[in-house]
């Protein structure tokens, strides 16, 4: 047994896990931050995506000991408040998803992707770096479309606030 | 019209919990004391169970129980059935091999299971199934439906001699023959249609809770169909009393047919909660998805079809054999007969069909419905014939297709179905517009300049949705009726609960039937929700598969709606003084037709709670009920146009361009209805050069048992799609509607196969189109079609 400590949604949590606990069963089970999925055994299917650090991770790579310290962010901790974050909006108002499992991890990784290109996206960038992620409702085209309009979106925040 | 009603790109109710992690799956369900299960599964695809040694097992950490099959089966508990009896040619029943939950004498694939172990925690769990000693004798496994037939190789149940489940025909063989003897040309092909595993993104998942108290049992699941499983688990494997069991299918992530069916999990759960008195949860993880989810297709076909000197089809013949894997499930036996055969007309007037189909018994997962259930596989033969013979004859494709279009309805194909209404030419019109038919020359010139070979391929497919009427699909074997209930609740401050028995896993229904009631009764979809998935709360229903929902499941609410406006409408008549017939409920209001005489919707709806000023002898309260049993099944169509780049190196395959266009009579919500297409479209696309599942022929092994060697759609396989559609109104249910939930993995694979092929100029190609056979295709360089049309 081990006592993780780290920053959960801006909350402090302090737990002892089993040495084997990976983090998204300590989200799921221990903090009961159930939105993080598990749909694969092998590190492919992408739904358990979170924010470690400010960077997009698979949840069910890492375990919960190797978060010690660290700050994470998942999909219950993404709105401001009532204010959904501008790629959540961006899915419902295109579409993005179905029955909305896989969909927490994508937007994960689709806030992640923004981030690193800071908006500056086309449709060819955004289909190969969602290739961590599987969706088998949608055939990712709202996926897509949802991520450009928030890169879109975000990106014009970031320069009006720069002006 | 309500502005969020019939027609309108409404936003989805549902998304807000989805897109904030708010879902609740099963796996995200928890009470108190739950604990864990983990089963223990064979690593043979065929053997002998001997002795299981739970001693060790029992020992470990946090481990309450081991159950074994042998006692299952002293419980009383039934096998699994397969709810759709096809009788063979010689009237002899299907044969029908016995499937316990666990299994305690012989297991027939790999990952069957023959014990359960619960413990405190998942890991506990897994941890001592790990150790659970079982003495396998391991038998000869058969993998290939081909091979599988008759003496002389491993059989499987001792009631299916030769591993024959039943031989079954449609049609007339001996016209069909004639015909074929007097053609002026026949396309002959050996088709093979891939098995594919469904890969909902939630795996299955079981709760079981049972309250000694009570003798009352609940059980969450994923499940598409709540109330058929609780009408299976309560009369056929006795594990509960119908009404001391509640089911409940909360949010489903995903579904394509593989949920419909009863699985031995939730029958083991349901049993283990009763025998120790623990609330039990098994979540399967992928690998357990792969191995034990009903698969989906895995035919071989031998097809010929007709054609006189100008180009008519006068007859098709197929010889299908299909592929059940080890144990009948569900509604196995009618994906290849009844839901396959029926449909192998597709859009074409064919004035002779013979089909037979040989069900086969083999050492792999059973092979049940998935997103299309036979369609996809008749849709394959159909649209590979047609784009074959049309090369064999010097005929653009479009042109042989239009020569043959039925062109007037109701049209009575030789395999049973009627089609009530299309326009099929409209449909290739359309399509053929959308991707620029026309100018594909040039692309293809253009892209040769690259390097590239491009390709263009056609499928115009028909499928037969919302599944009915009762009687007719009794007549044919069913063991259920499928028609769909709805109750329709106005409260007394006017805002409305829809409770449904069908299901949504996926597909948007919290909204789209919002939008009917909105429609129908001029309240914002705001004040309307949805209620399904639960067997307390809707009486009974038949869940959500084969594209019912809207057509069905809508007819059904449309009916109470109908009840629920006539006794609004009395009640303002005799409210506001005036003639019924001069009532109108819009915009919120309750008008008197040409006067200024209204009540809001709300203040008729609170005088039906109050009761306070009533007509002579209506009841108090607002409150109406349907059940609803079609005419006919719906026949959603269209014509769908893939266009690829084959990059001659690697046989690497692009798809630059896929354009649908789609008929599914009235749309409700066209962004939900685009959006299905897409998904649809994926699949079908996974399905014809991404997707396989893999057996070891020797071995009876899973080869393709993880995300690393099944090759999911990912979004760079993808482009994005041009979808549109054109409508011909269904005129057998009272929306119009037709159903577009697997359109597109019906019309997508032999589209993009066409194009493969006409791309490296050579037919012989079987899906998936892997890089390593497209580039093998185009090295063999043997007996491209047109050649050997010469």
């Amino acid at each position: 047994m081990v006592t993780v400590t780290m920053t959960v949604n801006g909350r402090q949590v302090s737990k002892e896990v089993e040495d084997r606990r990976l983090l998204v069963d300590f989200l799921r089970e221990d903090l009961e931050l159930t939105g993080t999925h598990v749909g694969c055994d092998t590190s492919q299917c992408g739904a358990c995506v979170v924010h470690l650090d400010g960077k997009a991770i698979k949840s069910c790579t890492i375990l919960a000991a190797q978060a010690d310290g660290t700050s994470i962010t998942t999909i219950e901790g993404l709105a401001n408040g009532a204010d959904l974050h501008p790629l959540q909006a961006a899915f419902k108002e295109h579409h993005g998803l179905q029955c909305g499992y896989c969909t927490p991890g994508m937007i994960m990784s689709g806030v992640d992707i923004i981030r690193r290109h800071e908006g500056q996206l086309d449709e060819d960038t955004v289909r190969h770096e969602l290739e961590g992620n599987i969706c088998r409702c949608t055939g990712y085209h709202n996926i897509v479309k949802a991520i450009l309009a928030a890169a879109q979106e975000m990106h014009g925040e970031v320069r009006q606030a720069a002006e | 019209m309500a502005q969020d009603g019939i027609g309108a790109r409404v936003a989805r109710k549902e998304d807000k919990r989805f897109i904030t992690g708010k879902g609740r799956y099963v796996d995200d369900m928890r009470v108190a004391g739950m604990k864990h299960v983990a089963f223990v599964r064979s690593p043979y695809a065929h053997a002998k169970v001997g002795g299981i040694n739970s001693e060790q097992a029992r020992n470990m950490p946090g481990v309450l129980a081991v159950l074994t099959g042998s006692e299952l089966v002293a419980d009383g508990i039934g096998n699994l059935i397969c709810g759709w009896m096809v009788h063979s040619k010689d009237g002899t029943p299907m044969n029908m091999g016995a499937w316990p939950a666990l299994a305690p004498e012989v297991v027939r694939f790999v990952g069957q299971a023959v014990a359960m172990v619960i413990a405190e925690t998942r890991g506990e769990a897994r941890d001592a199934a790990d150790v659970v000693a079982v003495e396998w004798e391991e038998l000869p496994a058969i993998t290939d439906p081909a091979k599988a037939l008759g003496e002389g190789v491993p059989q499987l149940h001792p009631e299916a001699k030769g591993n024959l489940i039943y031989d079954w025909e449609i049609g007339d063989k001996a016209a069909a023959d004639k015909a074929l003897s007097e053609a002026a040309h026949v396309t002959r092909m050996e088709i093979v249609n891939n098995r594919l595993v469904p890969n909902a993104m939630e795996p299955r998942a079981a709760l079981a809770q049972y309250d000694a108290a009570d003798d009352h049992f609940t059980l969450w699941t994923t499940s598409q169909n709540p109330h058929v499983a609780r009408l299976v688990l309560s009369a056929f494997y006795n594990v509960a009393p119908e009404h001391k069991l509640r089911v409940i299918a909360p949010d489903v992530g995903g579904g394509f047919g593989s949920k419909i069916f009863i699985y031995p999990e939730e029958v083991a759960c349901l049993w283990a909660a009763r025998k120790t008195g623990l609330a039990v949860k098994w979540t399967g993880d992928r690998s357990e998805a792969f191995l034990t989810d009903a698969h989906g297709r895995d035919h071989v076909t031998v097809a010929e079809m007709a054609f006189d000197a100008n180009n008519r089809i006068t007859a098709f013949k197929i010889d299908t054999i299909a592929n059940f894997g080890a144990y009948m499930s569900l509604f196995s036996s009618s994906v290849p007969t009844y839901l396959y055969a029926t449909l192998l007309s597709g859009q074409y007037d064919i004035p002779t069909i013979h089909c037979n189909v040989r069900g086969v018994y083999t050492n792999t997962a059973p092979v049940d419905a998935y997103r299309g259930a036979g369609r996809p596989e008749a849709t394959y033969v159909v649209e590979r014939m047609m784009e074959t013979a049309a090369r064999e004859l010097g005929v653009a494709p479009p042109e042989l297709r239009r020569t043959n279009f039925i062109r007037e309805f109701p049209h009575q194909t030789p395999v049973i179905m009627n089609y009530d209404a299309g326009d099929y030419e409209a449909s290739l019109s359309a399509a053929l517009s959308a991707s620029d038919y026309a100018g594909f020359g040039e692309r293809k010139a253009e892209a040769a300049r690259r390097g590239k070979l491009r390709g263009i391929g056609l499928s115009c497919y028909i499928e037969a949705c919302g599944i009915a009427p009762s009687q007719a699909v009794g007549s044919l074997g069913a063991g259920v009726g499928l028609w769909e209930s709805a109750e329709v609740r106005v409260n007394p401050v006017g805002t409305i609960e829809v409770l449904t028995g069908s299901h949504s896993h996926g597909q948007g229904h919290e909204t789209t039937f919002a939008q009917l009631v909105a429609e129908r009764l001029g309240v914002p979809i705001d004040n309307v929700s949805i209620v399904h998935g639960d067997t307390d709360k809707v009486q009974f229903g038949m869940g959500t598969y084969g594209s019912r929902s809207g057509a069905v499941g809508m007819s059904a609410i449309s009916k109470a709606i109908d009840k629920v406006e006539a006794k609004a409408k009395k009640l303002a008549a005799h409210l506001l003084e005036a003639a019924e017939g001069d009532i109108e409920i819009a915009d919120g209001e309750v008008r008197v037709a040409g006067t200024d005489k209204k009540l809001g919707w709300h203040e008729v709806c609170l005088a039906a709670y109050t009761a306070h000023n009533m007509p002579e002898g209506m009841e108090p309260g607002l409150k109406e009920g349907a059940f609803y049993d079609p005419a006919n099944f719906t026949f959603p169509a269209g014509a769908y146009v893939c266009e690829v780049e084959v990059d001659p190196d690697t046989g690497h395959t692009e798809i630059v361009q896929f354009v649908a266009a789609d008929d599914f009579g009235r749309v409700i919500n066209p962004m939900i209805v685009e959006g299905q297409v897409h998904g649809g479209i994926a699949q079908g696309v996974g399905q014809a050069i991404l997707e396989g599942c893999i057996y070891d022929a020797e071995s009876g092994q899973l080869i393709t048992a993880s995300y690393n060697d099944y090759a999911m759609p990912r979004a760079h396989d993808l482009p994005s799609f041009k979808v549109s559609t054109t409508e011909t109104i269904c005129p057998s249910n009272p929306i119009g509607m037709k159903g577009c939930g697997e359109a597109g993995a019906i019309g997508t694979p032999p589209a993009v196969i066409n194009a493969i092929t006409d791309a490296i100029d050579n037919n012989d190609l079987s899906m998936p189109a892997t890089p390593e056979k497209v580039w093998r295709a185009l090295r063999a360089g043997a007996a491209p079609m047109r050649q050997a049309a010469e």
